[in-house]
């Protein structure tokens, strides 16, 4: 029975064990999958005494304070959970030992000993927006932020561009030397960037680009994948199409742009996408090429910090929601087109 | 709507691509219309050969040379030396008995990384997939719950495991641990796709004949569903071999490698050798590439043989 369940295709009216099994785990990894992002979301609006406390919260809840008359400081308030004043809010004053001095705020007159193992500390809803304003004025965020942003947005750029010119002269062209090329391009998938770390170090430190965002965005252009996605493509476009262009005297520049660029949208898209997310992700070149603080994206920014004793874990935190925000807000909006899209190309 | 994303400033695309008319007709007139498509080619053929070809080329030269220094010029050529170090070793399973014991102790957590979180990482994705598969209401969106960790960058996924840890106490204890399930909660919904794509290829009929037949739900799955997804599988492990081969994001802002050197993987030792640390030994980083390399090219091999009986079949 215990795979038994996985073999269906089809429900057939009646709610068995098989889908009473199946509710359970999609239930559960519900939980697990955006259970962990959510609660670094919440977390990240908590001060850094309540990210202290245990057993931990989920929802962000701050200490609750009164003003008292006759105090100049603004008071904690507790609920008494036993003895004579049980069910009731208090403030408190000050605590000596294991008793704790409280006052009814609303008849400051009267003081009572309440035993600490007696009271818990009232809470209340309370984003601790600070930890998010720290990050602009503290933290250098803007400045990594803009880093982030720039080199993501270049490079998909460039890679778009180059990519579907040259899958254009690869798809829409008869010359000598295509299929060399086009082997030549895809056989490269075979060696990932990470086994040629150390030459490509070599030419990037030549043309000068070490501790520049440029040396982070030229090496990463000439994708493969986009090349043989984009390429596969254009071979499904007419070729009676751009004849008929050409027939009215375009030149091949406005072939390639004006007719084969917008017929290849759906495919244009998946790689910006693509791009997006590997430029916005990425972490060891950068790792490598920008050792200047002032030029760290926003992954290498996280990675410092948290290797930082010094840094707490609340701006921290802010940090991690702020730099998974724009790929979250990508997903929401555009996820269809992504999961078909990487299911259709087997590659991410 | 994406359509309408990507074209919303169409006047500024306009007015980049017709800045290029002009040139381009005038390089046209000197090429003709056939050989124009070198020109096409021409970006990406540069980027291509200054950053894919040439260092591949260049890979063995740095493999076979000694020092520091990162100009080709100044490197004394020392022959297989950096190889033969990387290999000298007593007793391969004893990393302490190796020359460079911090290499082999690498290649052994890389290969307990590769085979534990390989196994892992199908197991799940297959029993999602089969899960996913079953017709279940807003399947779309429990897909997308699947899949979008996918999407989060390496770095925010170790920081949000790692807070999860540390909140509840266990970051000493638990840290090395946490790697797999880590890499794993991170990735499953990519091979999850795949596995579905397979599924969901497996025509309807087959299925309509065996209930005809009678045929049990266990018979079903092992007759029929998993001998027609073997192709889809093979693509699954071969890939997932690959990537956890070159882990190392995740890992690293977990763990940083350590305790001492416990979950230090290949990758990282590469890093290490050739960026992080000093003197730089570029020399033994690519020595240490090329055997990563070879390691990964058979993969691909077998990779593109499954691909093709799956286009196949």
């Amino acid at each position: 029975m215990a795979l038994s369940f996985l073999t269906l295709t089809r429900g057939r009216g009646r709610f068995d064990l098989a889908d009473w099994l199946t509710w359970a785990y999609l239930v559960l990894a519900l939980l697990l999958m955006f259970g962990p992002v959510l609660w670094v979301a919440m977390s990240s609006f908590k001060t850094e005494a309540a990210l202290q406390e245990y057993p931990p919260t989920f929802l962000p809840l701050a200490p609750q304070t009164a003003t008292v008359e006759g105090y100049d400081e603004p008071l904690q308030l507790f609920r008494v959970t036993a003895g004579e004043h049980e069910g009731k809010v208090l403030a408190q004053i000050r605590r000596v030992g294991l008793m704790s001095q409280m006052v009814d705020p609303a008849d400051p007159s009267q003081k009572f000993q309440v035993n600490i193992n007696d009271r818990v500390p009232e809470r209340e809803f309370a984003l601790a927006t600070e930890n998010y304003s720290v990050l602009f004025e503290r933290f250098n965020f803007g400045l990594y932020f803009w880093n982030s942003v720039f080199i993501t947005v270049v490079a998909t750029i460039i890679t778009v561009l180059f990519n579907s010119m040259a899958a254009f002269a690869l798809s829409k062209y008869k010359f000598r030397g295509r299929t060399l090329v086009f082997v030549l391009i895809v056989a490269t998938l075979m060696i990932p960037p990470t086994v040629n770390l150390v030459p490509i170090y070599l030419v990037v430190s030549q043309i000068g680009l070490v501790n520049s965002p440029w040396g982070v965005i030229w090496p990463a252009v000439a994708t493969p994948t986009g090349v043989f996605l984009l390429r596969q493509y254009m071979l499904t476009i007419p070729d009676d199409l751009l004849d008929a262009a050409r027939m009215d005297h375009a030149s091949e520049w406005k072939v390639y742009w004006r007719i084969v660029l917008p017929l290849s949208a759906p495919a244009l898209a998946v790689l910006v996408i693509f791009s997006v997310m590997w430029r916005w992700n990425e972490f060891l070149w950068p790792l490598i090429v920008l050792n200047r603080s002032e030029q760290f994206t926003l992954q290498l920014a996280l990675n410092s910090f948290q290797g930082d004793l010094q840094t707490s874990w609340a701006p921290l935190l802010a940090m991690t929601v702020l730099t998974l925000l724009p790929i979250t807000l990508v997903f929401a909006v555009l996820q269809k087109y992504i999961t078909t899209g990487i299911a259709q190309s087997g590659v991410k | 709507m994406l359509a309408t994303v990507m074209t919303a400033p169409s006047w500024l695309v306009s007015a980049a691509f017709g800045l290029f008319e002009r040139p381009m007709l005038a390089l046209q007139k000197m090429t003709g219309a056939q050989r124009i498509a070198w020109v096409f080619l021409l970006p990406n053929l540069v980027i291509f050969s200054a950053f894919t070809f040439l260092p591949i080329a260049l890979n063995g030269i740095y493999a076979t040379t000694g020092s520091d220094r990162i100009l080709l010029g100044e490197r004394p050529f020392v022959g297989v030396e950096n190889f033969a170090s990387l290999l000298a070793c007593d007793n391969y399973l004893q990393p302490n008995s190796c020359e460079r014991d911090i290499f082999w102790r690498a290649v052994h957590n890389t290969g307990y990384f590769v085979v534990v979180q390989v196994g892992l990482m199908v197991l799940f994705s297959l029993l999602t997939a089969l899960i996913l598969n079953r017709n279940i209401p807003l399947r779309g969106f429990f897909r997308g719950v699947f899949f979008y960790p996918v999407l989060l960058s390496p770095v925010v996924v170790a920081l949000i495991w790692k807070w999860i840890l540390q909140r509840f106490g266990v970051l000493n204890a638990g840290l090395e641990g946490l790697g797999m399930p880590t890499v794993n909660w991170a990735h499953m919904g990519f091979y999850t796709l795949i596995l579905l794509a397979g599924l969901q290829a497996i025509p309807a009929d087959v299925y309509e004949a065996a209930e005809m037949d009678g045929a049990s739900r266990w018979r079903v799955f092992s007759r029929i569903t998993m001998p027609l997804l073997v192709p889809t599988m093979v693509v699954v492990v071969v890939l997932s071999l690959i990537r956890a081969v070159q882990a190392f994001d995740e890992i690293f802002v977990l763990t940083g490698g350590g305790p001492g050197s416990a979950t230090l993987l290949l990758l990282q030792y590469i890093y290490e050798t050739g960026f992080a640390f000093r003197p730089q030994l570029f020399g033994v980083a690519a020595a240490a590439s090329m055997l990563m390399a070879a390691v990964l090219l058979v993969l691909t091999l077998i990779q593109l043989r499954a691909a093709r009986s799956r286009a196949e079949g």
